[in-house]
């Protein structure tokens, strides 16, 4: 009767110790963002704060080919003098260096909108961050599947 | 010299804003990939694109690596004045490439 008492109790406590062991070790990858990414973006924004919102990433979610991907980045601002998107940074975290491009624009470009062909290396998150004339900073990221990644043709030329 | 393509509409009218869509020749090495005796292939890329309305800059872009072969650039601006939209490219292994287009603006 003791041992019926005190063994689902510890196997309850074994199972929970393991859960909790397994729920850790799967939250804590996706949470994490690559060093190399985070160094990048806090060499643009410095200490600033950088909140999603406001700008808009647009890449196809299944991608077979890597070398040339379609993207195009928009804010969502007004592009007056006074209020204007001033710069446009896109990331990735897991191609050999984080950035892709960095656009420079002003009050004269109608239409905070560009668009451009880029290169995957492998499934990942890609993350655009935009600055507006008033300082702040805005993100967005989405996360992108290729089937063939870029910079795999090695040994085919 | 690389080849270009731009696209700009001729005419516009004031205060529009027009789509500008410009691509050029480049193979855009990434310095990554290595040949097939091992040797490491050195980066050849374009790494800067300006654009210039009437000598004034209206956009600037820095381009990385993970910008892919042939740079295709779209991105627009408000039809002010008539006169000349000029576009550099600028990269590695000192290269440089300029195109003009005109406008007309009514």
């Amino acid at each position: 009767m003791n041992r019926r008492l005190s063994s689902p109790a510890t196997r309850r406590a074994v199972l929970a110790a393991a859960g909790g062991a397994c729920l850790a070790l799967t939250v804590r990858p996706a949470a994490a963002t690559p060093a190399a990414l985070t160094l990048a973006i806090r060499k643009v924004v410095g200490e600033a704060d950088v909140k999603p919102g406001k700008v808009q990433i647009e890449l196809p979610p299944l991608v077979e080919n890597g070398n040339t991907v379609a993207m195009s980045v928009s804010v969502d601002s007004p592009m007056t003098p006074k209020d204007h998107v001033k710069a446009i940074h896109v990331f990735t975290e897991k191609n050999p260096q984080p950035n892709i491009i960095s656009v420079q624009l002003g009050p004269r470009a109608g239409r905070a909108s560009i668009s451009t062909r880029i290169r995957l290396a492998d499934t990942q998150k890609v993350v655009a961050i935009c600055e507006l004339s008033d300082g702040t900073f805005w993100s967005h990221s989405v996360d992108v599947i290729i089937t063939l990644g870029a910079c795999l043709e090695d040994n085919l030329i | 010299m690389a080849r270009t393509l731009i696209n700009v509409p001729p005419k516009a009218k004031r205060g529009e804003i027009i789509t500008i869509k410009t691509l050029i020749s480049h193979i855009m090495e990434t310095g990554f990939r290595h040949s097939n005796v091992g040797v490491r292939i050195p980066r050849d890329i374009i790494d800067t694109f300006v654009c210039t309305y009437n000598g004034e800059e209206i956009f600037r872009a820095t381009l990385y690596p993970a910008i892919a072969a042939n740079p295709f650039i779209t991105f627009h601006t408000v039809a002010t004045e008539s006169g000349t939209i000029a576009f550099k490219w600028t990269g590695d292994k000192g290269f440089s490439a300029t195109e003009s287009v005109k406008i007309t603006v009514e």
